[in-house]
């Protein structure tokens, strides 16, 4: 008869694994992977798939020659690193060569320096992208206008050429709302339905708000991601932009008073800053990163505020037009300190 | 529906044993009646090479004050008193009684006659208790005997029977209510008595509607028992959880359920203390579920105490089956992996689970990928993922201040970790420093 085995209790366990988790995810982002495609045409896909296949390549070549650890490829972590990095950057032909330094950056030293999965503190993609903003200031900020496929198959996109002259841009680049904002003012902005559904300049990613909620419901579904974070995080962004708002909204004045030039002050309306930039691809997708967000429900609650208003702020105030990256990755880095606070309530305490 | 709130899970319930009716196990041809199978001091045989016994004879004596009777569950000979290895491959003292014919005790009530009313005052009740070694068969052991003695300014106000059966496979207390609902609430009556609380409430899970209706309709010929469904969630049956679900209030850590007014026993005891007081009848039968997802045929069996895993195999099976990977007392959540077949059953054992080879092989453990999972399954609010760092770094002190002691050992974390770490593996060998730490101290 065989020796029998006679480890501990339990004797069961639930099917669910780390893989299965990262798989769930890279599933969820499909929806938003089809309407980049849709609107961006192939280069959407070509610079996922080389982004993808960067990450995976590296953390294999980490692993094996650097670390000198079995492979952990297969846990499909890395195509999720390697997804939402392509969906932080513009669906241009030179991001195609740019988005392979920024997967060695989000491998190399956002995940595997600190020693794989499970140990950085810093959500990888995002410590890619950022890396990308501060080395390719131009080439990350470059977008290319919506139309695509759309535009091959006659339906016209919603930034029209006519509006692209108006704005002052390029007529093959879109700009983005928040840059369109931050140069021209609120009228020359797409309406909040074209935002909802992704008729606007982007990163690829970060357009449809739809898709990525559709994802982000499947998440919820699957019990992956909790509703606090996105909640706490989109929740936050509409009453702090809500409140700037109802203080001084946006209008057009006099600011110079000597050249009599005409300027727009105050603030974006909480609608459009939920909708627009990174905001819901950040607070589904990248601000939920077990990994780097806290455990406990009343700390990712923390997590979510904090990164709903340094968003604003930095939006509002900062000297970038999005913040949503820097805000998570500021929120990431006091995860642990939230983790010491916000302990689960005791059983009869 | 009433539950626990905080933690839980769900695992595959897998009673694949419930329609089996209870057998009579065989009595086989040589016994090992051990003398601790209970929680405390070993009893103290009182019976030589060579004696005879009866079915019912005392042969072990509580003399420590922790501690409880044992009786002879064969009548034959005396072959040999010495240490024997219990099931998890520990030397324990024991009685080896060679089988000769049935005898009985003429004490004991044998007649299938269902006898009702009990005279005995609390007091008689609970020295009774003591006399036929009755101990909690929810899987602690405790002599029921000092958890009925309720200490001077303590008051029990609820009885909680735990019919809640949450282990996945174990089909024994359905079975018991079952077949004898009337015995179990006799046995509940008695104990409700023997602590003078108005209501007892017996919890069972929801997904035993048979059962709950069996039980509802008997209580309704009974003063004060109540049967109280309770969600399909894991560890409902768990002493803490069980109290919290059915009374709403919470025991605190390092309190004992007498602290807030309760008292908790398992329904095999229930059905053990009728037979006690009113057949006279000491515990020297189990009700054991026979089962795995692989077996041929599912079983439920009366089994006399000192049984061995192998003579119930050779009975139920003929052989184990050649892909059997594990063999489980109890059951998956909770029971252990016996190490030793040739041991004899104890008071207390609820099952023999057969598992496969590919259900009992654990999954490669992978990195910590910090999900929370294990925190929010924990029914005790603990954070199982910290005490893993903490007892792997040897920081025990910091164990111990975050409350390692108040695992109740369920599993649910190892259950839902994606990473398959060994959690509870972790925690017990945590809680075992921390004990020994503790005791250095002293």
């Amino acid at each position: 008869m065989n020796l029998l085995n006679i480890s501990g209790s339990p004797h069961v366990h639930s099917d669910e694994s780390t893989k299965r988790i990262m798989w769930r995810v890279n599933m969820a982002l499909i929806p938003a992977l089809l309407v980049a495609i849709a609107y961006f045409g192939m280069s959407a896909l070509i610079i996922s798939v080389i982004s993808v296949l960067s990450c995976v390549l590296f953390q294999w070549l980490i692993e094996k020659y650097i670390m000198k650890v079995p492979s952990t490829v297969g846990d499909g972590s890395a195509i999720v690193t390697g997804l939402l990095l392509a969906f932080n950057v513009p669906a241009t032909v030179e991001m195609m060569w740019i988005v392979v330094i920024g997967a060695l950056v989000a491998i190399g030293v956002g995940k595997m320096a600190f020693g794989g999965l499970g140990k950085n503190p810093f959500n990888p993609a995002l410590v890619g992208r950022v890396f990308l903003l501060i080395s390719f200031p131009v080439q990350m900020t470059t977008w290319p206008k919506v139309g695509g496929l759309f535009s091959h198959m006659g339906i016209s996109a919603t930034i029209t050429p006519d509006q692209a002259v108006q704005l002052g841009v390029d007529a093959t680049t879109g700009a983005t709302p928040l840059g369109i904002i931050k140069e021209h003012g609120l009228d020359a902005l797409p309406q909040a339905w074209d935002l909802f559904i992704g008729h606007l300049g982007g990163s690829f990613g970060e357009v449809s708000a739809l898709a990525i909620l559709l994802g982000a419901a499947y998440l919820l579904w699957k019990k992956i991601i909790s509703w606090h974070i996105p909640v706490a995080f989109i929740g936050t962004a509409f009453v702090f932009s809500a409140i700037l708002y109802f203080v001084d909204p946006i209008h057009v004045e006099v600011i110079d008073k000597v050249k009599q030039t005409m300027g727009t002050v105050g603030y974006i309306d909480p609608l459009t800053t939920i909708l627009t930039g990174g905001i819901m691809l950040g607070a589904c997708f990248m601000a939920t990163d077990m990994v780097t967000s806290p455990m406990a429900k009343s700390g990712q609650i923390i997590f979510g505020v904090g990164c709903g208003l340094l968003t604003v702020i930095i939006r509002t105030w900062g000297a970038y037009p999005e913040g949503v990256s820097f805000a998570i990755l500021l929120m990431n880095s006091v995860t642990p300190l939230i983790n010491r606070w916000c302990k689960p309530k005791r059983f009869a305490c | 529906m009433k539950t626990f709130r905080m933690g839980g899970v769900h695992p595959e319930e897998n009673k694949i044993s419930n329609d089996a009716a209870i057998e009579v196990m065989p009595v086989p041809a040589q016994m090992v009646v051990l003398m601790n199978q209970h929680l405390g001091a070993p009893a103290t045989p009182i019976v030589q090479k060579g004696d005879k016994v009866k079915v019912g004879q005392l042969i072990g004596e509580a003399q420590a004050f922790m501690c409880a009777n044992v009786h002879s569950p064969v009548s034959g000979t005396v072959l040999k008193v010495e240490p024997c290895k219990d099931a998890f491959g520990l030397a324990k003292p024991a009685v080896y009684i060679n089988v000769e014919g049935d005898e009985w005790m003429e004490t004991i009530d044998r007649t299938p006659d269902i006898k009702r009313e009990c005279t005995l005052e609390p007091k008689q009740i609970v020295d009774k208790l003591k006399e036929m070694g009755i101990v909690g068969l929810g899987g602690a052991t405790f002599p029921a005997h000092i958890k009925y003695n309720i200490p001077e300014g303590k008051k029990a106000e609820y009885l909680i029977i735990n019919a809640a059966e949450c282990e996945p496979y174990l089909t024994s207390d359905y079975r018991v209510m079952m077949e004898h609902a009337e015995e179990v609430c006799i046995g509940v009556s008695i104990l409700r008595k023997a602590l003078g609380v108005p209501n007892a409430y017996i919890g069972i899970e929801n997904n035993k509607p048979l059962a709950i209706a069996k039980m509802q309709e008997t209580a309704r010929q009974f003063e004060g028992i109540v049967v109280e469904p309770l969600k399909v969630k894991y560890p409902q049956g768990a002493e803490k959880q069980l109290i919290n679900a059915v009374t709403g209030r919470k025991v605190p850590s390092g309190k004992l359920p007498i602290d807030v007014g309760c008292m908790v026993s398992n329904l095999g005891t229930a059905f053990a203390v009728y037979e006690a007081i009113q057949k006279n009848k000491p515990l020297i039968e189990n009700i054991l579920t026979v089962t795995g997802k692989k077996l041929p045929s599912q079983h439920n069996y009366i089994v006399r105490i000192g049984t061995t895993y192998n003579d119930i195999i050779k009975h139920s099976l003929g052989e184990l089956p050649a892909t059997t990977g594990k063999i489980i007392s109890g059951g998956t959540m909770m029971g252990k992996a016996v190490v030793n077949l040739d041991a004899p059953t104890v008071k207390g054992n609820s099952s023999v689970l057969v598992m496969d080879e590919g259900e009992a092989r654990r999954n490669p453990e992978t990195a910590c990928i910090r999900c929370g999972k294990c925190m929010h399954a924990c029914p005790m609010g603990l954070e199982p993922y910290m005490f893993s760092v903490l007892v792997k770094n040897n920081r025990i002190e910091e164990a111990k201040e975050h409350n390692i002691l108040d695992c109740i050992e369920c599993g649910c974390c190892f259950f839902s970790c994606p990473a398959n770490k060994p959690l509870t593996d972790e925690i017990r060998l945590g809680k075992n420093k921390v004990r020994a730490m503790m005791a250095a101290k002293k």
